[in-house]
């Protein structure tokens, strides 16, 4: 009788635990030497990419590839592939807001004194 | 009273459950305390996204600005020593990954070489900067302490930098604006450094802690969130660089 009950109790607590909590996942070295490998592979492209002369695709070539590193690095290096909704929500919010106030201060300054300094 | 069971949030609890000396009692589980901390780190690092972005936006601002300016200050900058650092730190990220790695599967050892060589990697990065800012003060430009407009009034009399780039000499009030791209760059660059200083400071202290066997108890959480810490600071310079060095090579 006592046992049965243990069991049950321990149970319920696991599947409390599926339901609130996430179990820690491991990312394996293998995965850590591929994403390192990928940003020195990309860190390579950029420099050369930026010996040929594309007129404004230079910029948009070198900051593409910059955020395929920021990208590799946030999901990899620092798990957020493997973390939970909250976390991904908040670093998702957090880029949300870092355009949403870069672009309201340029609208400041492109609809007032674009073109006038 | 202290072996009856009580129901907290639905759980069947004992006041005798077991769990390990790291949980503060206001956790329901260690894994509840590791999610609410890798949360708070993560809010943490978005008031530091918010700090750069500032710096980023008035860079993007001003180099629209004063573009011609921007484009003749970069030309300062060695691509070959911004390489350099930017291997350099990337590595310095899988190491402390790695580390992450190690103290995740109680490896003591190995979590304490990960860190040193995080540690080592983080002041060869610093000492490659030191070489740049060195170049700059001897070349007279550090806005505001020593500052001259000559290589850009006249740059023919920068052998090195005429060589590659050929610049056309600017007008003296668009001259003087390249002291604003040198201002941004050793904000940024000197932001930048001053992370990695406190991140080499708290690697120190952690390899300190990790030798007395800490971390590789089951108790991942300090290495973890610094592992996020550095690897922003790596994501920083990852957008640095190219803005910096790379994108002003052609006019």
């Amino acid at each position: 009788m006592s046992e049965h009950s243990t069991h049950e109790a321990t149970h319920e607590t696991h599947e409390h635990e599926q339901e609130h909590e996430h179990e820690h996942h491991i990312v394996s070295p293998t995965i850590y030497v591929i994403v390192a490998a990928s940003l020195l592979t990309l860190t390579a492209t950029t420099v050369a990419a930026s010996y040929v002369e594309m007129y404004v695709f230079n910029v948009v070539v070198a900051l593409a590839i910059a955020v395929v590193k920021a990208v590799l690095v946030v999901l990899f290096f620092m798990h957020a592939k493997y973390s939970t909704k909250l976390t991904k929500l908040t670093i998702i919010s957090g880029i949300f807001l870092l355009f949403g106030l870069i672009g309201m201060t340029l609208t400041d300054y492109m609809t007032r004194a674009w073109g006038q300094w | 009273m202290s072996d009856s069971p009580v129901i907290a949030h639905g759980r069947l609890e004992t006041a005798s459950d077991e769990h390990p000396s790291y949980q503060r009692h206001h956790f329901e589980s260690v894994e509840q305390q590791a999610d609410t901390t890798n949360f708070a780190m993560w809010l943490f690092l978005l008031t530091e996204v918010m700090f750069f972005g500032g710096l980023f936006t008035a860079y993007l601002i001003l180099r629209n600005w004063y573009y011609p300016a921007f484009v003749e200050g970069s030309h300062q900058l060695n691509i070959f020593w911004g390489t350099a650092n930017t291997s350099v730190l990337i590595t310095s990220s899988f190491t402390m990954a790695m580390g992450v790695w190690c103290a995740e599967t109680r490896r003591k050892n190995a979590l304490v070489l990960c860190l040193v060589l995080t540690f080592v990697l983080g002041l060869v990065f610093l000492g490659i900067k030191g070489i740049e800012y060195h170049e700059k003060w001897v070349k007279h430009h550090v806005p505001g302490l020593n500052y001259s407009a000559e290589s850009f009034l006249n740059p023919a009399s920068d052998h090195e930098v005429y060589a590659e780039y050929h610049d056309k000499p600017l007008m003296p009030d668009m001259a003087a604006k390249t002291e604003l791209y040198f201002f941004l760059y050793f904000a940024m660059t000197g932001m930048h450094a001053l992370h990695m200083i406190i991140g080499i400071g708290i690697l120190a202290f952690m390899i300190f802690r990790a030798r007395a066997g800490a971390y590789t108890n089951g108790h991942v959480t300090f290495v973890e969130n610094f592992g996020l810490y550095w690897h922003f600071v790596d994501i920083i310079w990852i957008f640095l660089f190219p803005l910096l060095y790379l994108i002003s090579r052609h006019q």
